[in-house]
């Protein structure tokens, strides 16, 4: 069986590797950048004129209250949840192929959840009255009800960005001291040397490094569960028809870990090339990574088809109705298409022929996250496009441009966070990939000693 | 007497292993086993099994989080609704318990996790000044062993850390 890493790669080498691609990416990444910065640019220019001229622009109206933000607010939620599969879920499951390929993966939900905070801003239009919203007693009456999803979003949130940096800085601190002993001096070494905190890897500071690591890790498998758990209850907890199901959280949860993972192809194959990182992203941790994926698309397929059949053995007319509508109606392209690239694309993934090759899963991950975005797209507005009364039914709306360029921009912000972020900081933990090359090469030793032992 | 302290860098664990054996079974006068620290890129299990009993106190700062975080989320939460937000709503209870149990555990979290990284920082003393006896092949690919000792026990130490092969010492003294 091909092995995940070479196990006689030294660690000398790994510093030179890693650290060569802060200052050294192929002429790729600019280009990726500008494409990112020019993306963005339509998201800011199209958030401009919307601040600018009013919400009205947007083309939200009753009854499509929610649009594509809240739905694009959803989709960079779920994607957040594959920095913790990779790092807390497969590191209490002691899974070692993941350490090539976490750091990325943990910056990925810091900057996925920062892009969708930022849609919350932009979905309430009035940017300049966000404080009406924070929680302090006041005489306008607008202290918030503590029972309403909504609030527990806002709570669930912060505690998932500020724990998921606290988790991205704390993993890092050994490789920001490698960065430190061996870049030239210059703002590089000056902001490694803060960040470092004095790092030298005694036996004190490993030891309780790896009880607080450990820990963290513990914490934020519930929390990100409880968080996509929330976002879901800002649904399910609602009277609306398609949306008062009762497995919406496993079926967010696992739609945002399929999301996540899809993610993590793309990211796989873009930083792999980028960072010349073929020596660590290898084929193999592609190809466990496509299975994870897999069967995370199979779980997420059933739940699929768990809400279905909830709904159309429920007896709820209305529901039924919305159901009817998203299959037969307006939006009927659009839930086809999520359900092609959601449920039948990832059998391009059954193949082992397929699951190394690097354009076939660049582009199957492109389609996952497409159908990931459109199912979102697909929860929030039929539901308010054919709720319970018929006067109320608007199947005719269509989101603006300006919706779609902000939605567009997001995308543009992300890249740019994520670009910056590998550029400045080890997007491979050098650390952990000389624990694992550490650790197999005294395995394989151990077994060829046994081995001769047989015989 | 003046303290001396030595930092040997070795090429692998297995000889920095067999050093921490040997200092520890040597009982030299003037050295302390406690005061020997074990520097290395990566961690080690067995190496540090060697160095004896040296707990890591972080998981009491994380019970401690976990709990006033918790707490004094739902107190918090509570009291406010209490005092400032009693509007009744459809014949529901002012403190409505299960709405408030999401915010609890979402609180109970976040002080886990604050206060365990504060935790961390204090039992691993960080942030820190770099000892002066630091080489930055640790944070490459040696395994260092940083000992304090009196000054009378400095060349046997010594002598133990070349004959295992100790690829450089360095040495400061008078602390």
């Amino acid at each position: 069986m091909e092995k995940d890493i070479r196990e006689n790669i030294s660690w000398a080498q790994i510093n030179q590797d890693v650290l060569k691609s802060l200052e050294n990416p192929r002429r790729m990444y600019w280009v990726i950048l500008l494409v990112a910065v020019c993306v963005f640019g339509v998201g800011v220019g199209c958030e401009v004129y919307q601040y600018n001229v009013g919400l009205g622009v947007a083309n939200l109206d009753n009854p499509h209250v929610w649009g594509l933000y809240i739905a694009t607010f959803i989709f960079w939620i779920g994607m957040s949840h594959s920095g913790t599969l990779l790092s807390a879920i497969l590191h209490l499951m002691h899974a070692d192929w993941r350490k090539p390929i976490y750091r990325f993966a943990e910056a990925m939900t810091t900057f996925s959840l920062m892009t969708a905070g930022l849609f919350v801003m932009v979905h309430l239009g009035r940017l300049w009255q966000f404080y009406y919203a924070v929680p302090y007693p006041n005489d306008r009456w607008t202290w918030p009800n503590f029972q309403s999803p909504l609030l527990w979003d806002a709570m669930a949130i912060f505690t998932y960005l500020s724990s998921s940096v606290i988790f991205l800085f704390i993993g890092m601190i050994p490789d920001l001291a490698i960065c430190r002993d061996h870049l030239q001096p210059g703002w590089r070494k000056k902001l490694y040397t803060v960040l470092a905190l004095g790092w030298e890897g005694t036996d004190r500071q490993w030891r309780n490094f790896r009880v607080t690591y450990l820990t963290v890790a513990c914490f934020l498998i519930p929390l990100a569960v409880s968080v996509h758990s929330i976002v879901a209850s800002d649904f399910a907890m609602s009277q609306q028809p398609g949306w008062h199901v009762t497995s919406f959280p496993p079926y967010f949860v696992a739609g945002a870990l399929y999301s996540g993972c899809a993610a993590i192809i793309t990211l796989f194959i873009i930083l792999r090339y980028v960072f010349k990182f073929e020596e660590y992203m290898t084929l193999p941790i592609l190809k466990k990574t496509v299975r994870l994926t897999f069967a995370i698309a199979m779980v997420w397929t059933y739940l699929n088809c768990i809400e279905f059949a909830s709904v159309w053995y429920s007896h709820d007319q209305a529901s039924k109705d919305v159901l009817i509508q998203k299959a037969t109606g307006p939006y009927a392209p659009f839930w086809w298409a999520m359900i092609f690239c959601g449920s039948v694309v990832p059998f391009v993934m059954m193949f082992k022929r397929f699951q190394t090759n690097i354009p076939v899963m660049f582009a199957v991950s492109i389609l996952l996250n497409l159908g990931m975005w459109l199912e979102r797209w697909m929860i929030v507005s039929p539901t308010f496009s054919h709720g319970y009364y018929p006067w109320t039914w608007d199947h005719d709306q269509w989101p603006s441009l300006v919706q779609w360029g902000i939605v567009f921009g997001s995308f543009g912000w992300f890249t740019l966070l994520f670009m910056i972020f590998c550029k400045v900081f080890p997007s491979v933990s050098m650390y952990e990939v000389k624990e694992m090359v550490y650790h197999r090469s005294m395995a394989s030793k151990h077994d060829e000693l046994a081995e001769k032992g047989a015989h | 007497m003046s303290q001396h302290h030595l930092l040997a860098l070795y090429n692998n664990f297995d000889e920095a292993e067999a050093v921490i054996k040997e200092l520890r079974a040597a009982n030299i006068k003037g050295f302390d086993f406690k005061d020997l620290t074990l520097k290395s890129p990566i961690e080690h299990h067995g190496v540090e099994e060697l160095l004896g009993e040296r707990s890591a106190n972080v998981q009491w700062f994380t019970l401690i989080g976990a709990v006033l975080g918790g707490s004094l989320a739902f107190l918090g939460i509570s009291s406010a609704q209490a005092n400032f937000f009693s509007q009744l709503k459809g014949g529901k209870p002012i403190v409505p318990i299960p709405p408030d149990l999401v915010l609890t555990y979402e609180m109970f979290i976040l002080g886990g996790v604050y206060i365990t990284v504060l935790g961390f920082l204090i039992c691993a003393g960080l942030p820190a000044r770099r000892s002066s006896l630091y080489s930055a092949k640790v944070s490459e690919d040696q395994i260092g062993i940083l000992i304090k000792a009196d000054a009378s026990a400095i060349s046997t130490i010594k002598a133990v850390f070349a004959r295992h092969n100790a690829l450089e010492i360095q040495e400061e003294a008078g602390k």
